[in-house]
């Protein structure tokens, strides 16, 4: 670009230099000049404009909220910049707004195993989505030079929806009185006046069994039905189909600085439950080292309240090993107006935490399963050895 | 032997080097099989309170000071200390509950012992606090008890800024009226962030009064702040706060009428809880 410039400013002074005026050629003169200029306006328009654009694309803010249509066309764009990027539409909101979720990974020939990670169920938890977007970012600033994340692209694919409830999320953008909006904008049963049902409330798990209200006017209403919702059938149908691929279950929430594990039911306990809790415990550790903050660990009877139809509840039921949710900053300073000069610690340290879960279960199912075969064939050796020598001498 | 040996070395190097071996997780059980019964913890019985479960039995003795008992009671704590040492430029999270406590106290409710930490928002200062909260039973509108000793919690000294802050306003020469503090964003003018935290404060005498051990309140946000002329020294605002309970989720309405100077606090003249939505109305496709 500097080259430019400096080509069109020695024109300039050239032209300058050289231009004679006289009263015979002023008005050719004039026009002469008047069209270079135009000509170096609109060419210099032209280059900023292909810079700002260039700009715009490598340069997008993942440290300020985005509106729905700015996360729209982002993830259009990722999707066509990065061929690991592939942009799937996979549902419908109750106003017919699209479904759709990024999925990330290097191509294989064999049939891969996958993460789920959904950001935004709730629309007023504007730092979820944040979240989304942050970690896809990340993992595609990394995976070609930090070789974990590059194993894991190799192994796995992410399939991450950055805003799920996205008529939710809409409408908390609408205006101040409407910031502060948790359901989705499906119209109440007959005779309702209100309108929303409470998502993670609607999957089928335990659906309608405690934590959860019959008022349609409840901000935790759980639908007329299990899945009665069209967002919560999205990601169920979709899941459904491949869920014995998917090792991780990640669902992105505010606020609260919490990982809860399976169930939501304080009768219900999951096979993997101390397994979950290990992990979980490890992945705030590494929360805490990025910003000092603490998350606690827990079932959500234990260390919040109970609660019945969660999407997590349903992805450990359906299978899905390794399933949390992230309740993310703060503590209930700001709440849900989460600062967005937090918007990058929260971001960094979230990732951490995710990334634990994420490297252990890749570990377990793609290394620990050869080490475990070595191991045991070590044992087997070493016994073998152990009785047979005495038999030689 | 030493062939076998040779070859199992062999299968090894190979079985070791090689990155593509696949062996899915174990097979998971099916739904009926993970319905096991929830692990006794500390010996006692512990059921979450659910508003479905009738007879609910709350934890009783040492607690868990991750779990939500303690850190509901914990929270009440939070509210008691912003009510008596709040102010523009000093107010009061909860930072962490160390250890906890809880029992019974005949018919009348329960009490619960508590240790733990907090934080001024301002200097960040964490300060440890032992509490004692009781909740008592019956009366539904009952207000939890609250005695608390922190360390030199005094010593966080505010008064130079909130003098300055009181001596601006008092005058009546523009009264401060604001909306939504932070705003959507959780941003907010740095001139407002005094009255951002007298709303906080104001607050705290209404959360106080409405927690039991069912609730965990927090302040949404502050939606409007008036200021009225200032009566007997004493500035005076109008606030209309939303609290956040985070146990039902559900966010409250509420208009706090008070007074504040340096020298007397906050004090509450009235407070209001609004109606929640206008569910009486026919449906408006805004």
């Amino acid at each position: 670009m500097w080259l430019y410039i400096t080509y069109i400013d020695s024109k300039v002074t050239r032209y300058l230099r050289d231009v004679s005026i006289n009263a015979a050629n002023i008005t050719q003169v004039y026009f002469q000049t008047a069209t270079m200029l135009i000509s170096v306006g609109l060419s210099l328009m032209l280059l900023l404009s292909d810079v700002e654009a260039a700009t715009e694309r490598a340069e997008y803010d993942y440290y300020k909220y985005h509106p729905m249509p700015e996360i729209t066309s982002w993830m259009a764009q990722l999707a066509e910049d990065h061929p690991v990027v592939t942009l799937i539409n996979y549902g419908q909101t109750y106003e017919k707004r699209p479904i759709n979720l990024l999925k990330i990974g290097l191509d294989s020939e064999q049939r891969k195993k996958a993460v789920w990670m959904d950001c935004g169920i709730h629309a007023r938890e504007w730092i979820a989505p944040a979240f989304c977007q942050y970690f896809i970012n990340q993992i595609l600033q990394t995976y070609k030079t930090d070789p974990t994340v590059n194993q894991m692209m190799k192994n796995l694919d992410f399939y991450v929806t950055p805003v799920l409830n996205v008529d939710g999320y809409v409408y908390s953008w609408k205006d101040n009185t409407t910031r502060l909006w948790r359901k989705n904008r499906s119209p109440g049963p007959p005779g309702c006046s209100c309108y929303g049902t409470d998502l993670n409330r609607n999957f089928d798990a335990n659906w309608g069994t405690i934590g959860v209200s019959t008022n349609c006017c409840s901000i935790t209403y759980g639908g007329t039905k299990a899945l009665s919702e069209p967002e919560a059938q999205a990601v169920t149908n979709f899941l459904a189909k491949q869920k014995d691929d998917f090792l991780c279950f990640l669902t992105i929430h505010s606020y609260g600085q919490l990982l809860l594990v399976p169930y939501g039911h304080p009768n219900f306990t999951a096979p993997n439950y101390d397994e979950l809790m290990k992990v979980g415990l490890a992945a705030a550790d590494e929360i805490r080292k990025a910003h000092g903050m603490n998350y606690r660990v827990g079932s959500s009877p234990d260390i919040l309240y109970p609660n019945s139809g969660s999407s997590r509840d349903w992805a450990r039921l359906v299978g899905i090993p390794f399933t949390y949710t992230f309740e993310l900053r703060d503590n209930g300073t700001f709440e849900f107006e989460l600062p967005e000069a937090q918007i990058q610690p929260t971001c960094e340290e979230a990732y951490r935490g995710a990334m634990h879960i994420i490297t252990y279960v890749h570990e377990k199912t793609f290394n620990g399963a050869v080490a475990t075969a070595a191991a045991a064939l070590w044992t087997l050796l070493l016994a073998a050895g152990a009785t047979v020598t005495p038999s030689l001498m | 032997m030493d062939l076998v040996i040779m070859f199992v070395l062999a299968l090894l190097t190979v079985v070791s080097g090689s990155p593509t071996v696949t062996i899915r997780p174990e097979a998971q059980p099916n739904a009926t099989q993970q319905m096991l019964k929830k692990a006794v913890i500390f010996g006692q019985q512990t059921v979450a309170v659910g508003t479905e479960a009738p007879g609910d039995v709350m934890a009783t003795g040492e607690l868990n000071p991750s779990h939500y008992p303690a850190q509901r009671a914990a929270k009440v704590v939070q509210h008691y200390l912003n009510t008596r040492y709040g102010s523009p430029y000093r107010v009061f999270g909860l930072h962490k509950v160390h250890s906890g406590h809880a029992e019974d106290v005949a018919e009348s409710g329960r009490k619960y012992l508590l240790k733990i930490s907090v934080q001024e928002f301002l200097r960040e200062t964490v300060k440890n606090c032992t509490a004692e909260v009781f909740f008592p039973k019956g009366e539904k509108q009952a207000s939890p008890e609250v005695r608390a000793s922190c360390d030199e919690l005094l010593q966080i000294d505010s008064k130079a800024q909130d003098e300055a802050l009181y001596q601006r306003y008092k005058m009546n020469q523009s009264l401060v009226s604001a909306e939504y503090l932070p705003d959507s964003h959780g941003n907010m003018d740095p001139d407002m962030k005094p009255f951002w935290h007298l709303g906080i404060v104001a607050a705290s005498f209404v959360m106080l009064s409405e927690s039991n051990e069912k609730t965990l309140y927090n302040t949404a946000q502050v939606a409007q702040v008036t200021q009225l002329e200032t009566e007997n020294d004493q500035l005076k605002f109008n606030y209309d706060i939303l609290l956040h309970d985070m146990v039902s989720q559900e966010i409250m309405h509420w208009k706090v009428l008070f007074t504040w100077s340096p020298s007397e606090g906050v004090k509450v003249l009235q407070k209001e809880q609004l109606p929640r939505c206008h569910c009486g109305r026919l449906p408006n496709k805004n």
